[in-house]
């Protein structure tokens, strides 16, 4: 990976961080769609809770013992460290290797 | 729209799991024909940022909001497998990390996102750039179309899972289908502008690693004309 490359990839990492931790608390909690359908539709109440509704970051650090925007950021965090450690291992495994040449960097 | 636990009977979601499974490794097998080294931090940070945009509920509606799928933004950016592959991860670490999805539904949320979303989704686009005519300035736009398009169809998904092993049923199917297609169609316009901006912005900076572009610098196990 060329540094002009890496530069790139370093500065779309810091973009996809400062999405989950600072713009996720500006998200809307009103329900999705099918929250909003199953309710209009009658099927809500057929909605089991959750078996890891106690896990500590259930539903994005609901219930992390902070500040509301605090606690998503930290989920946020947390799951975009291991969105890109499982993302990196699943892909690295299963890579074609030796290909590097194939094309360069601009 | 994660299905949670209860709605969808347990015979329906084990099958589910299981066509869910069997899907995960196709993926796998087609991603190898092209997933080289060159594209694995890309296809790591698309997986990192599905999972960042997914927790950006967007209003819809009073009283309803809508997020990305992208199913669509993965596949044109790393290919339709790699695609299945990235939003699987995002639905199974949603799933055991923040109770988002319900544990039994992992399968049939994995069919709805990250079949029908990525693989589905690709579909389209590839028949759309190539009405398009395959230039590279309108891969965006044809990203943003098929994007916007994908949405009702993951949301048929569960409609016909619903029809399948619904827990109630008492209800309308059509009334669920309706309401279900309207709904998510006007949550495709809010996946349809973010996909426009991730690929434009994809695409000015790195054309090489767009896989759904003309300019893709690796190898693609299909033409973009075929």
């Amino acid at each position: 990976m060329t540094s002009k490359s890496l530069v790139w990839f370093v500065g779309a990492l810091l973009v996809t961080v400062l999405i989950a931790v600072v713009g996720s608390r500006y998200a809307s909690s009103e329900p999705d769609g099918l929250e909003y359908v199953a309710e209009r539709q009658g099927f809500a109440d057929q909605a089991a809770d959750h078996v890891l509704a106690d896990s500590p970051l259930a539903d994005y650090g609901d219930n992390l013992k902070t500040d509301p925007g605090l606690s998503t950021g930290i989920a946020g965090l947390v799951g975009v460290v291991v969105a890109i450690a499982l993302g990196f291992g699943l892909f690295w495994l299963i890579r074609t290797p030796g290909d590097e040449s194939s094309g360069s960097a601009p | 729209m994660h299905i949670p636990d209860g709605v969808i009977g347990p015979g329906v979601s084990a099958a589910a799991g299981v066509a869910a499974a069997g899907g995960f490794g196709v993926a796998v097998s087609r991603a190898r024909r092209y997933l080289t080294d060159r594209l694995v931090p890309m296809a790591a940070l698309v997986t990192a940022f599905v999972f960042a945009a997914q927790m950006i509920n967007f209003p819809v509606l009073p009283g309803m909001s809508g997020h990305l799928l992208g199913g669509v933004l993965a596949s044109v950016l790393v290919g339709p497998w790699v695609g299945v592959l990235v939003v699987s991860i995002v639905l199974i670490i949603q799933a055991l990390l923040f109770a988002d999805g319900g544990l039994t539904a992992l399968g049939l949320n994995i069919i709805n996102m990250a079949l029908i979303g990525a693989v589905g989704g690709y579909a389209v686009y590839r028949v759309a750039f190539r009405v398009a005519g395959l230039r590279l300035e309108r891969v965006a736009v044809t990203a943003a179309i098929s994007a916007f398009i994908s949405v009702p169809m993951a949301a048929m998904g569960f409609v016909v899972e619903f029809a399948l092993g619904g827990t109630i049923e008492s209800l309308s199917i059509g009334a669920i289908l309706i309401a279900m297609v309207t709904t998510h169609a006007l949550i495709g316009i809010g996946e349809g502008v973010i996909t426009f901006f991730v690929i434009t912005a994809v695409v000015k900076a790195r054309p090489d690693l767009v896989y759904g572009a003309p300019t893709f610098a690796g190898k693609r196990t299909e033409e973009l004309a075929a």
